[in-house]
């Protein structure tokens, strides 16, 4: 997993509240065999006026001008703005893998869904969660301001405006901790690979058909 | 040392390490892969420079894509194709043992991993697929995991846990004529709910259990996710030793022995506290089946549909009625007036040779309903296949107007071609009644296999016990 230290990014703003994982990445794209390559189908039923199947090629499709993704001055956005309760619906962890690909490193929201919040943590995506009238003033200064900036300090806990107005935000000791040095799960379980070896060697004497 | 469950020298034998808020790292014996949950875990391994910790703890075999007619053509569907394919690239790969789907050892997951001993009794077997509990029939712990965890099974042989709380359904008796390990699970979920078993280990026990063989302990402890329970446990018997006995992955000789003295000593200790008790009288269970959209909205056959009206809850009342506008249903209709139109008799949960035992014995020189379009008899292996072949059971079905498959996950989830039609009923011996879940629009009612050939020749549901020559 990739480390979250600090990051200075583009803002796209989601004016939409209940945004679910169907819409972020819709069901036809899970019989995909990759944890990869789900960016050009990122909010594919918003994004595109015709229906995505998997394994098209997104390049010719035609685009809804309208949707905010897809104007000019979002182009390489990494901080997606959002309203409550964002990644509600189902499990998936394709959600979480289509915002990564599609270049999204932090999500702000007033709230999430709570697997959606695990899955991001275990994918080194940021979902901050914030006041309801700061992320409301965000989404002002950012209409307001073409190439709009903000910057995530995740070792100080802080969101700054290009203004310097500071925003602090609250993050799990331990997520914080896996997230500042890139270490999923399997990282860290990987530290204690003394331990996994000794009880290996443990078990051949204890029950070694389990080993066979 | 005080008296534990089963479920507690289970968790004490893996724990390799536990964090001082109780999150351990618990080792695993046996990880079972399939094609749908696996493939970004692999890509996760390749892109990270992983290797699997130990291969031999790994076993593969796709089941949820394959389709159950004709193999010859292969698999029809460009993209189920792939995700099979996908898994072959990746156990060939990594050099993780595969059963190919044209290896007479393919099957369902959770009826192979058994058949083959690769299940065995003390083990932590997981699977990223919730119906791993299956496995749990066998006096080991066994459960269903994410693809984020099949990927840190695969580069660690750990998980990362936290413990849960232990319940004990104790079943007593001997069970009613026609009553079978599948009803004795219906009346489980019935009585306790499907967020019964949340946050537990179930173990069943009780003169009931210890009766059932093998093929029932798995029908049973496959459904207690449909309770909520992540796991459900059999202490181990002289039927579970029986069964394992001379399967290809079981130890042999002197390894044997030894293994057989440890598995003995799998039973939960006289005076083990568990955190909650259920407990049912065997006699009382009758042939069960489901009416709504979960599977805790079941009665026995010889009631009827209930009545929302009857229901003091508003939340389970509104619930009952959209469950039976989606399905079609009138209150207070009695269950053996329903038609159907499709009977499905397959799945992890009852397509092992008992349970197509039982449905011949049922089916037997009877011939379907002519209102039932299809009836698919879908073995849960090609092992199981051949046996059933030995004693002329797909005779019986043939005759029967049944169709006979080849093994595979097939219409318990409609991932292949084989599926329901919108408003479509099925007679069905899986373990999920979810809206669409055979199909969009179809309406799927679980039953045991004795109760789905019986319906498929009466074409309503009967009391399978009258087939029997007594109620
Ligand atoms: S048979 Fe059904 S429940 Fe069992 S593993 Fe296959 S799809 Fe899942």
């Amino acid at each position: 997993m990739e480390k979250f230290t600090r990051l200075e990014g583009l803002v796209a703003p989601l004016d939409r509240a209940n945004v679910d994982t169907d819409a972020i990445i819709p069901k036809q794209f899970l019989k995909s065999i990759k944890r990869s390559g789900f960016g050009p189908n990122l909010f594919d039923e918003w994004r595109y006026l015709d229906h995505g199947e998997p394994g098209q090629d997104c390049s010719n499709r035609p685009l809804n001008k309208d949707f905010v993704l897809n104007q000019p001055r979002y182009q390489g956005a990494q901080i997606l703005l959002a309203r409550e309760n964002f990644g509600c619906g189902s499990s998936r962890e394709h959600a979480p893998w289509a915002l990564l690909d599609y270049g999204f490193r932090a999500v702000i929201a007033p709230s999430f869904a709570d697997i959606f919040f695990n899955n991001c943590f275990k994918n080194g995506i940021l979902p901050i969660v914030m006041d309801a009238e700061e992320v409301d003033r965000l989404f002002k200064e950012t209409a307001a301001t073409e190439g709009y900036r903000l910057t995530v300090d995740l070792e100080k806990q802080l969101v700054t405006t290009p203004g310097g107005h500071g925003i602090s935000f609250e993050v799990d000791a331990f997520r914080k901790y896996c997230l500042l040095n890139g270490l999923d799960d399997i990282g860290l379980t990987l530290q204690n690979a003394d331990k996994i070896r000794a009880y290996e060697e443990r078990r051949k004497i204890e029950a070694p058909w389990l080993f066979v | 040392m005080s008296a534990q469950t089963l479920y507690d020298k289970l968790w004490q034998s893996h724990v390799v390490h536990t964090e001082p808020d109780g999150t351990t790292l618990l080792y695993i014996d046996r990880h079972l892969l399939h094609e749908v949950t696996s493939p970004q875990a692999f890509e996760g391994l390749r892109l990270a420079g992983r290797k699997p910790w130990r291969l031999s703890a790994n076993l593969a075999v796709a089941d949820h894509n394959v389709p159950t007619t004709d193999r010859s053509h292969g698999i029809a569907d460009p993209i189920s194709r792939l995700q099979v394919e996908t898994l072959d690239d990746n156990c060939a790969g990594f050099g993780i043992t595969e059963f190919k789907m044209d290896d007479v050892r393919q099957g369902i997951v959770h009826v192979i991993g058994p058949e083959q001993g690769a299940t065995l009794p003390g083990m932590t077997v997981v699977c990223g697929d919730s119906h791993t509990s299956t496995h749990g029939a066998f006096g080991a712990l066994a459960h269903g995991i994410g693809t984020s965890e099949v990927e840190h099974v695969l580069a660690t042989q750990c998980l990362l846990q936290k413990k849960s709380k232990a319940m004990l359904v104790r079943v007593e008796g001997t069970l009613g004529k026609g009553a079978t390990a599948k009803d004795i699970a219906l009346a489980v979920i019935g009585k306790i709910g499907t967020a019964g078993g949340t946050g537990y280990a179930i173990e069943f026990a009780g003169s009931a259990i210890r009766s059932l063989s093998m093929e029932g302990r798995m029908t049973l402890c496959n459904m207690a996710i449909e309770a909520g329970a992540r796991a459900g446990m059999v202490a181990v018997d002289d039927t579970t030793i029986n069964y394992v006995k001379g399967r290809p992955f079981a130890p042999k000789g002197d390894l044997w022995d030894k293994a057989v003295a440890n598995w003995r000593t799998l039973v939960s200790d006289e005076g083990a506290h568990f955190d909650a008790v259920v407990e049912l009288d065997a006699a009382a269970i009758k042939p069960s089946v489901t009416w709504g959209t979960s599977p805790e909205m079941v009665v026995t056959v010889d009631d009827k549909v209930p009545d929302p009206a009857q229901e003091p809850d508003p939340v389970k009342r509104s619930g009952m009625e959209r469950a039976l506008a989606y399905m079609g249903l009138q209150a207070n209709t009695p269950i053996t007036q329903i038609a159907v139109d499709k009977v499905f008799i397959g799945s992890c949960t009852n397509s092992r040779i008992e349970d197509l035992r039982g449905a011949a014995k049922i089916a037997k020189g009877k011939h379907k309903a002519a209102n039932v379009k299809q009836v698919m008899v879908v073995p849960g292996s090609g092992l199981v296949k051949q046996q059933a072949e030995a004693e002329g059971l797909d005779k019986i079905f043939i005759a029967a107007g049944f169709e006979w498959r080849d093994p595979g996950c097939s219409m318990c989830l409609a991932m292949n071609a084989d599926r329901l039609e919108p408003g479509e009923r099925c007679a069905s011996t899986s373990n999920r009644n979810f809206e669409g879940r055979q199909g969009a629009g179809g309406r799927t009612h679980l039953v045991s296999p004795e109760m789905a050939a019986a319906a498929a020749i009466a074409g309503h549901f009967v009391d399978v016990r009258e087939l029997m020559g007594e109620v």
